[in-house]
């Protein structure tokens, strides 16, 4: 008998043993569920997969009665645009204060020490403090996100800049370039596939202080949607929004991936060149 | 005409003397190897020719002129490792320090001054034998060919002096042979100063035109610091022999077994 170390799954056998989480995860939701429905047929807590089919075709495929749009596709719309602000202006500041603290040791020593200490605010203790400055509209809420975000992102991107070897520095300069044109064609361009990476290590973060922010004040969103409908307790709502946001995740995160591997092949050791 | 020009320099960090009372005279287009055991002071002694390091006493001309305090297009450098851009084909890494050059604002040519350019980049490429190679990526290449583009990448500026540091230390013999055959060459072409450091005193003594052995005069267990390492042997190469070789050989592992010996204690 080997050791377990050495035992390895097939192709064919790793896809099963990674579904069979998913199917027993099923299993049991719908053990329970009829357990409880036999119990009481008006249980509201784990909804039947026809009540799931019933709700999800009434917010993605009926138009709203009050106001004529279809929730799903509107609060997606809310949410992504939110998302997509929040990581744009995060990157930018990001890669802006990553390259210079990282590169130009007199901005790095004014800037580093308050950066570290801005990135340990707590990002949702500021949340009352930004619906005070920016109101109660999208600013507040892309603004979470960016405070939530950049900061991460400036020390990750300057540590980056800091493992470029510094051979290739002071061959940069030997071939003529000033600080200018070293940022420009020796550290930007390097740092490109270490933002796509890192940003995708804060998607996480960027969904949480999303749907915090949503969840207090917004007027449609997929957190808000699901924070308005827990008043009534409406399951079967809920968990298809929490799975449809599971699958928005997971889409970006991939799609980062796949964008990465195509945008910048030398990253992957040239492999796709 | 004299490229460089040193006298009576020191170098010292702290009360570790590296250094001491260096003298040397280099005229146009000599190509100088450097040997010595480690903890010699060679590469202190690169990096205050690249401006990286200044001297802690004494004068270091180039060309009649005080050392720049940070490195420049005149003097070019091919390290042992790490030297070329990743992200950059093969083509755009000897590109880059034509672009460097003829734009300072935003480092890219475009148009007829870019197909200028590459046409002076393809030329270079031939000559080191990596035209066909020309649209890989650095992560593509073998060790041998990223030191091929890193050597290629600073001949093209033309530099006045050209530091090779260790540069086929990490190279199989056979290839380093190659390299060997390939430096000369650009060497006489290109009419530049070469300086080139190395552990192997044999590739010293196969190549260039002049050998510097950097070593300790003094070895002194009690003060080990105190003494620093200076030119023990300056040799115009072409008509040294056996018996200097193996004499030179014995005096630098002197010196390496009594740096082992320090650090063993």
């Amino acid at each position: 008998m080997p050791r377990l170390i050495n035992l390895r799954p097939g192709r064919a056998g790793a896809l099963l043993l990674g579904a069979l989480p998913f199917l027993a995860t099923v299993i049991v939701y719908l053990v329970a569920s009829h357990a409880r429905l036999a119990d009481n047929p008006n249980d509201k807590l784990l909804p039947a997969f026809g009540s799931f089919a019933q709700s999800i075709h009434e917010f993605a495929a009926e138009p709203d009665q009050r106001t004529g749009q279809v929730l799903l596709w509107l609060d997606t719309q809310a949410s992504l645009t939110r998302l997509g602000l929040g990581l744009a202006f995060s990157a930018g500041l990001g890669l802006i204060f990553g390259i210079i603290t990282g590169v130009l040791p007199y901005l790095r020593a004014g800037l580093a020490p308050f950066i570290a200490t801005l990135s340990l605010i707590p990002p949702l203790a500021m949340l009352p403090v930004l619906f005070i400055v920016f109101g109660m509209g999208e600013l507040s809420k892309v603004v979470l996100i960016v405070i939530g975000v950049s900061p991460f992102l400036m020390r990750d991107l300057a540590l980056r800049v800091g493992e470029i070897p510094g051979e290739q520095i002071i061959k940069a300069q030997t071939l003529g370039a000033s600080s200018w044109t070293l940022i420009l064609r020796v550290v930007l361009p390097q740092l490109l596939p270490r933002l796509l990476d890192a940003l995708r290590l804060s998607l996480g973060a960027a969904w949480l202080f999303l749907i915090a922010a949503e969840a207090i004040a917004a007027e449609a969103g997929l957190g808000y949607r699901i924070f308005l409908l827990r008043r009534y307790l409406a399951m079967d709502v809920i968990l298809p929004y929490v799975a449809w946001i599971t699958l928005l995740a997971f889409a970006l995160d991939w799609s980062f991936r796949l964008a990465n591997r195509w945008l910048f092949p030398w990253y992957q050791g040239g492999k796709n060149a | 005409m004299t490229a460089l020009s040193i006298k009576r320099l020191w170098k010292e960090y702290g009360d570790q003397v590296v250094l001491e009372n260096l003298n040397l005279e280099v005229k146009d287009n000599e190509f100088i190897t450097v040997v010595g055991a480690s903890g010699c002071g060679k590469t202190t002694f690169l990096r205050m020719l690249l401006g990286e390091e200044r001297p802690t006493r004494g004068t270091f001309l180039i060309d009649g002129e005080p050392l720049p305090a940070e490195p420049g297009p005149d003097r070019g450098i091919v390290f042992q490792r790490y030297s070329v851009f990743p992200h950059l084909t093969v083509r755009d890494n000897v590109l880059l320090g034509l672009e460097l050059e003829q734009a300072p604002l935003i480092g890219r040519l475009f148009g007829t001054k870019r197909r200028a350019a590459l046409e002076r980049v393809d030329e270079m490429l031939h000559a080191v034998g990596m035209y066909e190679a020309r649209a890989k990526y650095p992560a593509q290449l073998s060790g041998g060919m990223q030191q091929r583009l890193s050597i290629a990448q600073s001949v093209i500026k033309n530099p006045k002096i050209l530091l090779l540091d260790e540069p086929f230390a990490a190279l199989d013999p056979g290839l380093s042979a190659d390299m060997h055959i390939l430096i000369l060459d650009l060497w006489q072409r290109h009419k530049m100063n070469i300086f080139m450091i190395t552990h192997d005193i044999k590739e010293g003594f196969e190549l260039g035109t002049r050998l510097l052995v950097f070593d300790k005069v003094r070895l002194d267990v009690q003060a080990p610091n105190a003494y620093g390492a200076t030119i023990t042997y300056d040799i115009p190469l072409g008509i040294s022999g056996k018996k200097l070789l193996d004499e030179l050989t014995e005096t630098t592992r002197r010196t390496e077994r009594f740096v082992d010996k320090l650090a063993a204690a």
